[in-house]
């Protein structure tokens, strides 16, 4: 299955630049659909960033988080094929990881 | 220590012993490598999420005041033509940055997003948030102990929580 998660890291110098995309309907569980029922509150909660086994970057997301959400940072200390993971899991208990080289 | 108690015993010394051994490497690979931020860090800030004004929302996630500094750099748009998506970011020169969350006073649930910026990490952020309506952004920038904020208000057109 495709994965939610598309995940781009370039090596600028000493700085890997990653920007992340990720299909997710980040629901809040304010909004009704057509029959007047209210959609369930569905949005990833934690998202995490790996390299080397340790963790470069963490985001705690509630509903407000836009939907198909997107998140841009840096880190140092990587090298160009070296693997970054990308994890998510969401309030519903989903999960989704992607490992992307650094190039 | 064994020497005047017998071989039994030593025997059996030697198997309980081995036998923490066991338990603690196979405890270690039952947990897999350790991030590198403690455990109690990664717990979700549930109570935070719910807190409905930013001065409770901050309470809850950070229990510390804040003061304003120019040297967080918060970009908003002065005009949000969609309050479903509003790119918002943060940059900050302060030194030691452990964390960094992003506040919107009107939502029915202020805080928006925290993240934490472990050693080796750059202290920016770039996200895109909802905003139900006109409202102060404030960033949070949690750097070398104390907390330090940046506010603009971003007026928003159309709401972004679907009403």
């Amino acid at each position: 299955m495709a994965s939610s998660i598309r995940v781009r890291a370039i090596l600028n110098g000493d700085t890997t630049d990653v920007q992340t995309l990720i299909q997710h309907p980040m629901d809040t569980g304010l909004v009704k659909d057509a029959k007047g029922e209210v959609i369930p509150a569905h949005y990833i909660q934690q998202l995490s960033f790996e390299h080397n086994g340790k963790a470069v970057f963490l985001a705690d997301w509630g509903t407000a988080v836009s939907k198909d959400p997107y998140v841009k940072f840096a880190f140092k200390g990587a090298a160009k094929g070296d693997e970054l993971k990308v994890s998510w899991v969401d309030n519903q208990g989903a999960t989704d990881s992607l490992t992307a080289k650094i190039q | 220590m064994t020497a005047s108690f017998g071989p039994s015993v030593t025997r059996r010394l030697i198997i309980k012993g081995a036998a923490v051994v066991a338990l603690v490497g196979f405890g270690h690979k039952l947990l897999g490598p350790w991030p590198a931020l403690a455990a109690a860090n990664d717990k979700y800030p549930e109570d935070a999420f719910k807190q409905k004004g930013a001065p409770d929302a901050i309470k809850a996630l950070y229990g510390r005041d804040h003061e304003a500094s120019d040297k967080v750099k918060l970009d908003a748009p002065e005009i949000a033509e969609n309050g479903g998506v509003v790119p918002i970011s943060v940059t900050t020169t302060l030194p030691d940055v452990t964390s960094i969350s992003f506040i919107v006073s009107e939502n029915p649930s202020a805080l928006a997003a925290s993240y934490k910026i472990p050693p080796g990490t750059v202290p920016a952020v770039a996200n895109r948030l909802k905003m139900a309506k006109t409202s102060n952004v404030i960033v949070l920038v949690e750097a070398g102990g104390k907390l330090y904020s940046a506010t603009k208000e971003v007026k928003v057109t159309v709401g972004g929580c679907g009403g």
